[in-house]
């Protein structure tokens, strides 16, 4: 180990530590721009130079390797003078314009002026200008700003597995920019503006809206896909103002999605302000008590058998609880919170996690990848997958829909044949996995929600017994979820009791006339169309599929205006935070379904729901689920059999996600996820603006 | 003087042949077999005492540079890569070799080439260099035709595959690892080090950058021994080297001379002398357009190796000598170079980015008249804030010619400046 001294003071570091780190670890601050701790290192803005004894020039630290002996010195003339040099270099052509850019108070060029900034220019000629370049909806450029950190550079090129920015030109023509002027094809590019050191690269939909120092914000879970990557919502009133990444290494590390940073203008709009009554085939808006009134009504001497109820993808664990609660009180055995019809065997949680953990993923030895597309369906998770590729000796085998998911991998084949070919071990990639230390498997919901899915689902436990993939404390066996509410909802049970339809029984008995009520919470993604003259019950937040299928519509929150526990993929509690009110008459969805079920007791239908509070809830739901109460830790599951052996379709497995930005409600509200959209979508020629 | 005899580069000018069979006369390939068959630590020991140093301008010593490549192979490639990217402004020596002699430098890759263990040699020549090209390309092509290159090369059991590249015109591309990057396709953005190209280099395996001239005259010594080479020139500035005189003297050349020749020595009897006369010189840049230049006070006795220029802060660089009579304008002279390295750098680190337009566009007004006298001061502390700042040396070069031109002609400036903005208190 490293043993240095930093301005005389003794530091011991780890082998491959740079001088940076290690002036850090002896609480030294280095002022920096191009250094990421999660890039590769450039070495080129200069900021971080010492003085290095025996060295004739100052050094980078980030770059040097820290070795034994070293003796550094942060403090002198010599390293004062080479920050103000660099410091003075960066600014002469970058433009005099904080008072109108976005990074303004949160800029790292801003805060290392002042620190470590001489105060005065001497530069008295013309300063350069830099045309604009197009990276898409969400990230806005102001290319004059650019310090060329390379950071935007590095980060697509690295993490996101796109190689579409680049260094053009030479010396100070150089242009940071896309090579081709077209939006970035990456899910990840809104961390583009988190890197940028500088206002070059901001944030396209939070432009000239809001200064940070005017934003509250809370720390929350994101709900757009099942990772539950931890973020902030900054927020002014009740307008959520922008989302940013918050930091955890074993989930999204410090990065986000494009859709959970920018599909929060969808927040405030097509939303559910008041209840809504069906009178004469439509809507019309009511009062709570006209609400509750029509369903009571409806409900007055209907057996439990008749009613049913279906959770959506984006519903906390508390509402989907209460909600199993009222349909237990109301006799009905009818739930299911798959609403994809996926065959998720919720007897063995085992059977519905992703075992490994994301941050497992870092120590696997093969991939086999079986109906899924993770970039779409999981960017972060992809990006992992991505960053232990880059390490090598990684085998990456796909069954299902070819994709470019970043990385290489070998296509095995599209159906489950493929996969019964592997698990007897008659398939050469049965062997790869078997030789690989920690192989793993990812199964997604392209697999599992078919007709065949339970028996998709036994092949891919047979793949894991026999190859190793579960042993010696390691759970190669991973179910990809792309609801955030998925494992809660299974966790907690919300699926069909003794007898009761799931949903696509629900549906169909629905059609044919055989349900009295359906109950959705913020299920959107059923076929609302065929569910017949069932009066439909939609709480939720947002006025799409459901609601404007719904006789009685009931106002809910979205996820930035309660608080409320969701279960990621991993099967790892975590609890999102309020950040605002909803709008209007809505109100948190587990007291509306309090609220109701008093009304219900009031009628002679149902018992009251034991509990006044958030809290007494939770406790309550904590004391049935344990895991839920273990926030942010892991509980490995034990290992069962699970799935049903049977006969598989021929047809090949396709990924769940069309289309990446419109998958749930709040992104099909939300302006950003439409552009976004509308820019990958290749244009059509010819297109007038009324060709439909 | 260097006698004839002693001459390595036997077909500087171009006077014979520079096909095979022509060299073959001359010399080149006469015992190659056994020259490789002496081995590495022998060469290598060799070279060191022959004090051969770099002669691409850095000038380190290269059996020293041959060392730090791996001694036993993995079984993986390793590469000599020669660097015959020439773009130093006043340099044309390199050219004249490779047009003209150009199995001097193939024969000096494959001895070279051994003692590293190299699987292949690239030759990354200037873009510019469209004929030295065409006849390096056909001269490499004639090795391998005679069985000199390629599989069991020359008989010596040893592989070894030649590949000539052509480069695309930046001046960058000539720094050792940003010569590595163009090589394997990127932008031409020296890389950091460490690690150094022995440790990780071409596509990531060892590998030495060399110059075109150190590697050619690496056979030579080899058949006439290192006491020979070591002979010229004082010691730590031994051999010969080729010289390349332009500018304002009667008959601009190349010429080969030993080492430590006279300044003045070197341009009177091999260049006719400064035009006009000695006494009409103004200033000299000793070692191509980076170094700083020199006032004839010092250039009437400075000797032309590393060691005597480094003492009078300036550099042997190239050796290419640009003289300068008293008819120019040194500032604008200056100017240009800074242009030049405003236009060249690669904008990578920020000092050189942003430093070098921003001291050409001073050294432009300055050379107009059109500046204050403090921003002379000023410049210098720019140019102070380049210099030692960056990944490679181009700050430093960027820097050094301004550092010159005002260490030994501040006066001329000041008058220049106060011409244009006091007139009356210049009379």
């Amino acid at each position: 180990m490293p043993k240095l001294t930093v301005d005389g003071q003794e530091v011991t570091v780890e082998p491959g530590t740079t001088v940076l780190q290690a002036c850090e670890a002896a609480g030294k601050e280095i002022p920096r721009f191009c250094y990421h701790e999660r890039l590769s290192v450039a070495g080129n803005c200069r900021m971080c130079l010492v003085e290095l004894e025996k060295s004739p020039k100052p050094i980078a630290s980030c770059a040097m390797p820290a070795g034994d002996g070293m003796v550094v010195k942060t403090n002198t003339p010599l390293v004062k003078k080479a920050r103000e040099g660099v410091m003075e270099m960066l600014l002469i052509n970058h433009p005099l314009d904080c008072p109108i850019c976005d990074q303004g108070g949160e800029c790292d060029l801003q805060d290392q002026a002042m620190a470590y900034g001489r105060g005065l220019s001497r530069f008295g000629e013309q300063k350069r200008a830099v045309s604009e370049k197009y990276l898409g909806p969400i990230v806005k450029t102001v290319m004059t700003r650019c310090i060329h950190c390379t950071r935007c550079i590095r980060f697509a090129t690295e993490i996101a597995g796109v190689e579409e920015l680049g260094a053009t030109g030479r010396g100070e023509h150089m242009e940071i920019g896309p090579y081709v002027e077209k939006a970035l094809t990456s899910e990840l590019s809104g961390n583009l503006v988190d890197v940028c050191p500088v206002g070059a690269l901001t944030l396209k939909p939070y432009a000239f809206a809001a200064r940070p120092w005017e934003l509250r914000n809370v720390e929350s879970i994101d709900v757009h896909d099942a990772v539950g990557s931890n973020i902030r919502v900054d927020y002014r009133g009740r307008e959520v103002m922008r989302v940013l990444p918050r930091l955890h290494e074993d989930i999204n590390e410090e990065w986000i999605s494009d859709k959970t940073r920018a599909a929060i203008d969808g927040l405030m709009r097509q939303r559910l302000d008041r209840p809504y009554v069906r009178r004469n085939g439509r809507l019309i808006p009511a009062t709570w008590a006209e609400a509750f009134g029509a369903i009571t009504a409806k409900l007055k001497g209907v057996r439990g058998p008749r009613i049913a109820a279906i959770a959506g993808d984006l519903v906390d664990a508390e509402s989907m609880f209460a909600l199993k609660l009222l349909m237990a009180g109301l006799g009905s055995p009818n739930l299911d919170c798959r609403q994809d019809g996926a065959k998720l065997d919720h007897g063995a949680r085992a059977s519905y996690l992703f075992n490994s953990t994301i941050a497992g993923i870092e120590r696997a030895g093969a991939l086999l990848l079986i109906g899924t597309n993770p970039r779409l369906e999981a960017a972060l998770i992809n990006a992992r997958i991505r960053k232990r590729y880059l390490r090598g000796g990684f085998k990456i085998g796909l069954v299902g829909a070819k994709a470019d998911l970043s990385y290489r991998y070998e296509h095995l084949g599209a159906d489950a044949e493929v996969l019964r070919e592997i698990a007897d071990g008659r398939h050469g990639f049965a062997e790869t996995l078997r030789q690989a230390e920690r192989p793993m498997l990812i199964v997604g919901q392209g697999a599992l929600a078919r007709r065949d899915g339970a028996a998709v689902l036994a092949l891919s436990r047979r793949i894991a017994e026999n190859s190793g993939m579960v042993k010696d404390g390691w759970n190669g066996f991973n179910v990809l979820h792309t609801a955030a509410a998925r494992v809660a909802g299974l966790d907690i049970g919300f699926v069909p009791q003794a007898g009761g339809l799931d949903t696509d029984g629900i549906v169909a008995a629905a059609g044919r006339g055989e349900l009295d009520l359906l109950f959705l919470l913020g299920a959107d993604e059923i076929d609302t169309s065929a569910l017949g003259r069932t009066f439909v019950v939609y709480q939720g937040h947002h006025g799409d599929a459901g609601a404007s299928r719904a006789d009685v519509v009931l106002p809910g929150a979205a996820y930035t205006e309660k608080d409320g526990t969701y279960v990621n993929t991993e099967g790892r509690a975590q609890v999102g935070a309020r950040a605002g009110f909803p709008p209007g008459d809505a109100r948190e969805d587990w007291a509306i379904v309090r609220a109701l079920s008093e009304e219900f007791a009031t009628a002679g239908i149902g018992p009251i729901l034991p509990f006044n509070t958030l809290a007494e809830l939770r406790s309550r739901l904590c004391a049935l689920v344990p895991t839920l109460a273990a926030v942010d830790s892991i509980t490995p599951a034990p290992w069962s059999a699970f799935g049903v052996d049977g006969p598989t379709d021929t047809q090949p497995f396709a990924s769940p996600i069309g289309d990446y930005f419109q998958t749930n409600a709040i992104c099909r509200a939300s302006k950003t996820m439409a552009e976004c959209s509308a820019a990958r979508t290749p244009a059509v020629k010819g297109a007038t603006g009324t060709h439909g | 003087m260097l006698a004839d005899k002693d001459r390595i580069f036997t077909n500087l000018y171009g006077h014979h042949d520079w096909r095979l069979a022509a060299a073959r006369q001359r010399g080149d390939w006469s015992n190659t077999k056994e020259l490789i068959a002496k081995g590495r630590d022998s060469i290598i020991d060799e070279v060191k005492k022959s004090g051969l140093r770099g002669r691409g301008g850095a000038g380190f010593p290269t059996g020293l540079k041959m060392s730090f490549m791996p001694k036993q192979p993995d079984g993986k490639p390793s590469f000599l890569v020669v660097n015959a990217d020439e773009g130093e402004p006043g340099t044309c020596k390199d050219r004249d070799i490779m047009r003209h002699d150009p199995h001097k430098l193939i024969e000096g890759c494959l001895i070279a080439g051994s003692v590293m263990n190299a699987t292949a040699t690239y030759i990354y020549i200037r873009g510019e260099f469209y004929r030295e090209a065409e006849v390096l390309d056909a001269a490499v092509e004639e090795a391998y035709a005679a069985g000199l290159l390629g599989k069991n090369a020359c008989g010596s059991g040893y592989d070894h595959e030649v590949y000539v590249h052509r480069g695309a015109g930046a001046y960058i591309a000539g720094e050792e690892t940003g010569l590595i990057e163009s090589l394997e396709g990127k932008k031409a953005q020296p890389r950091l080090k460490p690690p150094f190209p022995a440790a990780v280099g071409l596509y990531g395996r060892p590998t030495t950058v060399n110059n075109v001239e150190t590697i050619a005259v690496i056979p030579t010594i080899l058949r006439r021994g290192s006491a020979w080479f070591a002979g010229f020139g004082r010691p730590n500035n031994t051999g010969t080297k080729v010289f390349c005189i332009s500018g304002h003297v009667e008959r601009p050349c190349n010429v080969e001379e030993e080492m430590s020749v006279p300044l003045r020595e070197l341009i009177e009897r091999h260049a006719g002398g400064v035009r006009g006369g000695w006494d009409n010189l103004l200033a000299i840049i000793p070692g191509g357009s980076s170094v700083p230049m020199l006032p004839k006070s010092i250039c009437n006795t400075v000797l032309m190796d590393f060691d005597a220029l480094r003492d009078v802060k300036s550099g042997l660089g190239t050796a290419a000598v640009i003289v300068m009579d008293k008819s120019t304008d040194l500032i604008a002279q200056i100017a240009r170079l800074a242009r030049f390295y405003a236009h060249e750098s690669c904008g990578q680190c920020t000092p050189c980015r942003e430093g070098t337009g921003w001291m050409w566009r001073v050294m432009e007004r300055i050379a107009a008249g059109k500046a204050e006298l403090s921003e002379v001061d000023m410049l210098l502390d720019v140019a102070s804030e380049i210099e030692g700042h960056t990944i490679c040396a181009h700050g430093d070069a960027s820097a050094w010619p301004i550092q010159g031109l005002m260490r030994h002609f501040r006066p001329m400036v000041d008058k220049r400046l106060l011409e244009y903005t006091r007139p009356a208190a210049a009379e």
